[in-house]
């Protein structure tokens, strides 16, 4: 299987009265809370421990879009992804992604993806989401009602662009060009760098994803347990679709905090775990539903699901019980797997195969969780987790993976020394 | 409160529900949020004395079609496309809210196609001076109270009939929101002011007093971009959608202006 790790760069300096004195981590959380020199530290912390995964073995570094965003720090993934294309060298580099319908002409993503791509050598994953609510609608001023609609053009824009060898016209509802023509065209270029799609458990984004042939992501936060009934809807749905159950067909996110015993493991990630789900995602309930952003269709199965739930007795996976702020509940619930390593092999192993993930995406630092703690999570995940877990779905082939040039072929990076950058 | 009369029209391939009722010289109805999920006083009222017509916007309840309303400009051509199959063309219009922009909208590009105009809170301005509350950022159990002044009067617009689909309704209730939201998002400015001054008909604009969505110093700002007469009145004590707020006074100043 695939670890891959994840990170979503939050503000680590929230403060503790946070959730008392401000109504959201989002959208509208305030200016003065935001200290750039301190962002500085953060941002280059962030790089470092990215950087860090990657040599550590990890098989790819990803990073996401999030705009107006307390926990967010990355507006734009492209320009961390480019900074990771040049300080790794065999990792794949996952964005996840880019909110096609904010990026105006959208043809934007298929150049600056095309960048990394060629930067890289190759490395790139192309995520797609429809984005976040509070990211497109609010933040961003999208209309909620066109928002798919935009999504659906820019993704066959972006496609095209990349694709098609010659200069050409595209004329659609919502964007008009007269002359695209791409320069620099991206290396995976049979057909294109592969597409992962991030979504939530919608059955339309399930078929969508099959008949596009794409990689389904479900990342949520709030860990395997509550993500089983998404995947086995997604799983039951490829089924009915003819499709194999290649578990490379599906992503996964999930938190984990390993240390050498369950005990220190819950003294080192208790504080960060709980300013996550605390302070992070406190998010204004004002932002959470504009209207027209979720389908009719999905509406109508929530609505439907909802009634069968409390028919048969309250689920406790659904949205309303997700409200654990407290260590405990967190790892009751599943949202962040603690333990020894051998605890954590035995964990990860169960999320993979009841899930059925091929790419386990993982957040291995997590709210205000500091560099060292970082660096020692991922280390000792890399050394005593992962070679314990590698082996699954050794049967199935990813076709979903970057396929880079040759190694022998790819231009060699001079390393970095700050030493001379010092002497100067 | 006896039930209108219900017909259908087709607004690019789309039903649009057209309720009907009561005597004398037409008077078109475009409602605001949340459009018409039942009959109201309001509309009774005015039916007393004339034939009171009320075509549902797309996607407002009784309505599909706004999925096939991209721009500002489909929007204006199915509303008069609405008013022309619903017979209102030449005839009273009265518009409130989100179906006041509309109302103003015809008005100012096809101009024969108003009498006398009754805006109540249309949409289609923003000041960044005197910013309107966004409509669509609220807290579910704080949406009666900006609609309304007095809150059970939107909860009894929305409120399910006996033997609704318990499915189905809010799907409609959240299709009338995203209508409004397609047409409007995310300010409500659809750049109204620059056509203002093209409408002829003689208009009333009318204002409820603790509009909590429209700030009701955009009433001013409307009759003055408006070439021909034109006069404010404010309803007190009547939220934004004055006319669930206060069906008297709203018709009373609506069947006097356009008497």
């Amino acid at each position: 299987m695939k670890l891959m790790w994840f990170h979503l760069m939050p503000y680590t300096e929230l403060p503790d009265d946070f959730n008392k004195k401000h109504p959201s981590v989002w959208v509208d959380i305030h200016s003065s809370l935001f200290d750039p020199r301190r962002a500085h530290h953060m941002y280059n912390d962030f790089m470092d421990e990215l950087e860090f995964a990657a040599e550590c073995g990890f098989d790819a570094v990803c990073v996401n879009e999030h705009h107006s965003n307390g926990y967010g720090l990355m507006p734009s993934p492209n320009l961390i992804a480019s900074s990771l294309a040049r300080r790794t060298t065999d990792t794949a580099l996952c964005v996840m992604g880019n909110s096609l319908a904010l990026y105006n002409p959208p043809t934007r993503v298929a150049e600056e993806f095309a960048m990394i791509d060629c930067i890289s050598g190759g490395r790139l994953i192309a995520g797609f989401p429809v984005g976040s609510p509070m990211d497109t609608c609010y933040a961003y001023g999208q209309n909620p009602s066109l928002l798919r609609e935009r999504y659906l053009e820019a993704h066959d824009l972006v496609k095209k662009a990349w694709t098609e060898k010659d200069t050409f016209a595209f004329s659609g509802r919502f964007n008009q060009q007269r002359y695209v023509n791409i320069w620099p065209r991206p290396i995976q270029n049979d057909p294109h760098p592969p597409i992962w799609i991030p979504g939530g458990g919608s059955i339309e984004t399930w078929r969508w994803c099959a008949e596009m042939d794409y990689v389904y992501c479900y990342l949520s936060y709030y860990g395997y347990k509550a993500g089983l009934t998404t995947m086995q809807g997604f799983w039951n749905e490829m089924a009915k679709l003819g499709k194999d159950r290649n578990p490379y067909r599906a992503g996964f996110l999930q938190f984990v905090g390993v240390a050498e015993s369950r005990q220190q493991a819950l003294d080192l990630y208790t504080e960060p775990a709980e300013y996550f789900y605390g302070r992070c995602l406190h998010v204004d309930a004002r932002f959470a539903l504009p209207p027209g952003y979720t389908t009719e269709a999905t509406q109508r199965a929530g609505i439907e699901g909802m009634m069968t739930k409390a028919a048969n007795l309250a689920n406790p996976s659904t949205k309303a019980a997700l409200k654990a702020t407290n260590m405990k509940d967190i790892v009751d619930g599943g949202y962040v797997i603690i333990g020894s390593p051998d605890e954590v092999v035995e964990q990860v192993r169960h999320v993979a195969t009841s899930l059925n993930v091929g790419h386990l995406m993982l957040l291995l630092q997590y709210g205000n969780m500091s560099k060292d703690t970082t660096k020692y999570n991922t280390r000792l995940f890399a050394e005593k987790v992962m070679p314990r877990v590698k082996d699954l779905f050794g049967d199935w082939e990813d076709q979903w993976w970057p396929k880079p040039m040759a190694k022998g072929q790819r231009a060699s990076v001079p390393a970095f020394r700050p030493q001379l950058a010092a002497a100067e | 409160m006896t039930e209108p009369s219900t017909r259908t029209v087709e607004v690019n391939g789309f039903a649009c529900r057209v309720w009907s009722k009561g005597q004398g010289p037409k008077v078109g109805f475009l409602a605001g949020f949340g459009g018409l999920p039942r009959w109201i006083p309001f509309l009774d009222k005015l039916a007393e004395s004339r034939t009171v017509i009320a075509p549902s916007l797309p996607g407002y309840p009784g309505a599909t079609g706004h999925t096939a309303l991209d721009t500002h400009l489909d929007w204006i051509l199915a509303v008069r496309q609405l008013i022309d199959k619903a017979g209102l063309a030449g005839s009273d219009l009265v518009g409130a809210s989100v179906g006041g922009g509309f109302a103003a909208e015809v008005a100012a590009i096809f101009p024969g196609y108003v009498r006398k105009l009754v805006l109540i809170a249309p949409f289609g301005l923003f000041d960044d001076k005197e910013p309107a509350a966004d409509p669509w950022a609220q807290r579910r159990d704080k949406v009666a109270s900006v609609m309304c002044a007095d809150a059970a009067n939107w909860t009894a617009l929305v409120a399910p009939p006996e033997g609704a689909n318990s499915i189905e309704w809010p799907i409609e209730m959240t299709r009338a929101s995203e209508a409004a939201a397609r047409a409007y998002w995310p300010l409500g400015n659809t750049g109204l002011e620059k056509r203002l001054p093209l409408i002829e008909a003689p208009t009333l604009v009318l204002w409820g007093e603790r509009d909590a969505v429209l700030p009701p110093g955009y009433a001013k700002k409307i009759a003055a971009g408006i070439d021909g007469a034109t006069r404010v009145e404010v309803i007190p004590g009547a939220g934004h959608l004055a006319y669930l707020d206060a069906a008297e006074a709203v018709s009373r100043s609506t069947l006097a202006h356009l008497a």
